[in-house]
């Protein structure tokens, strides 16, 4: 059975008449790393929150593990990291971790011995009792990983989690994600906008175009596991990022000056 | 010892600008009317002791009152207003447009509905002063709570209830202790001034205007003494609540 099944959904935002998302189709399978990435615009942090419930679409229906994704929601079948890491300032590493366990209802002992598993799992155990403002930038999203893996979710929605870091601690946290994904077997949606990123990560890359948002092609990702650092230098990595650039840049014509340099950046 | 070094440079401006009080009141012979030598207040605080403390404790606990009445309604209301968002429409405008009214001048007003020597006139005064400043905050800091913090908790199926305890409760803290201690100088103001426009003759407030009054100036000046030593008492027994409560910001540790 899919994890996700996107059949025909369309976002339309009232204020400024904007077709953020039209018609996209798309399935995923379990233990399957899907990146969304495109131009910003092409309404990918959008279908991510369609994914997660967290907005609604205009038309079309999303079902997550054979449920309408309201019901997964209910269920607790999500596991989302931001941008930013959202921890709550007044918990501490570890309550931080164990709160969508108290969420879920989890007793005490079961929590401890999770959170425990987690912390090590990020290498964050000698953190366990500080508070997110003592945390570097990457440490705080490490510590919103594990919490959002804590529960073992069936889902995890990722929106560009490395976004705000920099490129050591992003290329880092790249390798400790995928080990941790490969150890829990989870199915991951992946927001980012740096192509090499989306290939290095990946089982799948979505490539998607702006206005209206939809997809303009899927890449399949057929480098080996386990990923390491040298994966990076191999000449396929560099072929599947042709690949995916090929995509963002036959759209072309719909880019933005300021989305040009972006995909310049990227080279 | 951090502690002591800490303090010290305030310590040095405060036996400063004692010492200069003194030495300038002694060196021009200013008049007693106009200000008396710090060494006079001092020593009228302590002989005329047995008359003060029982004044300011009398004093204290109409403020008090006011204040634990005024901060507690402003917090009430705060969460009622902030639950029931079409009630935060209708009522906040006038709350602000109330706020900008000089309640003190209101002070006689109560003393009419009360009584005007019953300590329920000054708790009143008190009270109104500390409840809008209350209210304000801390439905700003029920509102405060981060967008994104509120999405995560409706994606492990928290219910509003649950998000209102677990994230708008902990992000107001914050925002509720600056207000307490603006509201716990208020309360003293309030319950001070009220005594001004009448009140039990062994009120503090009323002290120190009658004093003013016979010309008895070091005692009026003993008594603001003793109104200024209990309104820090009630100032640093928010702060110190505040520290107990409120230990997860970095910037506690500077203030």
């Amino acid at each position: 059975m899919n994890v996700v099944e996107i059949a025909g959904v369309t976002k339309t935002f009232a204020q400024g008449n904007v077709t953020a998302l039209e018609n996209i189709e798309l399935e995923l399978q379990p233990g399957e790393f899907v990146s969304l990435i495109g131009p910003s615009g092409c309404g990918k942090s959008t279908l991510l929150r369609v994914i997660g419930d967290l907005t609604p679409p205009t038309s079309g229906t999303v079902t997550v593990n054979g449920k309408p994704a309201h019901r997964a929601r209910k269920d607790g079948d999500y596991g989302i990291v931001f941008q930013d890491s959202v921890l709550f300032d007044w918990r501490t590493v570890a309550k931080n971790i164990a709160l969508p366990l108290e969420m879920l209802g989890w007793d005490r002992e079961r929590r401890k011995t999770r959170v425990e598993e987690m912390l090590d799992l990020v290498e964050l155990r000698s953190f366990a009792d500080h508070h997110p403002w003592q945390l570097s930038g990457g440490m705080q999203q490490r510590v919103s990983i594990a919490r959002a893996l804590s529960f073992e979710p069936a889902l995890l929605l990722m929106d560009e989690p490395f976004g705000a870091l920099d490129e050591m601690t992003r290329e880092r946290l790249n390798l400790e994600l995928l080990s941790v994904w490969e150890k829990l077997g989870s199915t991951v949606v992946f927001v980012t906008h740096s192509i090499s990123e989306a290939v290095f990560l990946s089982t799948r890359v979505v490539v998607m175009s702006p206005r209206p948002g939809r997809i303009a092609g899927v890449v399949e990702i057929d480098l080996p596991t386990p990923r390491t650092a040298e994966t990076r230098y191999t000449p396929r990595f560099f072929e599947l990022v042709t690949k995916v650039r090929e995509l963002l840049r036959s759209r072309g014509e719909h880019l933005l000056p300021e989305e040009e340099e972006l995909l310049e950046a990227d080279r | 010892m951090k502690r002591i070094v800490e303090w010290l440079p305030a310590l040095v401006v405060f036996v400063l600008v004692v010492g200069l009080w003194e030495g300038i009141v002694r060196a021009l012979h200013v008049q007693q009317f106009l200000l008396p030598k710090p060494s006079t207040i001092v020593s009228v605080f302590w002989t005329e002791r047995h008359t003060l403390w029982p004044a300011g404790w009398y004093t204290f606990k109409e403020a008090l009152g006011g204040f634990a009445l005024g901060s507690g309604l402003g917090i009430l209301a705060a969460t009622v207003v902030g639950r029931f968002r079409t009630l935060g429409r209708a009522l906040m405008p006038i709350f602000i447009a109330a706020n900008a009214v000089p309640i003190i001048a209101f002070a006689p007003i109560f003393g009419a509905w009360f009584n005007p020597i019953s300590p329920r006139s000054k708790m009143a005064v008190a009270g109104v002063l500390c409840f809008l400043p209350v209210m304000v905050n801390t439905l700003r800091g029920l509102n405060s709570a981060k967008p994104r913090q509120i999405e995560l908790m409706r994606s492990y199926a928290a219910s509003e209830l649950e998000i209102w305890r677990r994230v708008r409760v902990p992000t107001a803290l914050p925002f509720v202790f600056t207000a307490l201690k603006v509201a716990s100088v208020l309360a003293m103001i309030g319950a001070i001034v009220g005594e001004y426009f009448g009140g039990a003759l062994n009120a503090l407030g009323v002290l120190i205007n009658s004093s003013a009054e016979v010309f008895q100036f070091s005692l009026a000046w003993a008594g603001i003494l003793v109104a200024s030593l209990l309104g820090i008492a009630l100032y640093g027994a928010v702060v110190g609540t505040e520290r107990l409560v409120v230990r997860w910001t970095p910037d506690m540790r500077e203030t």
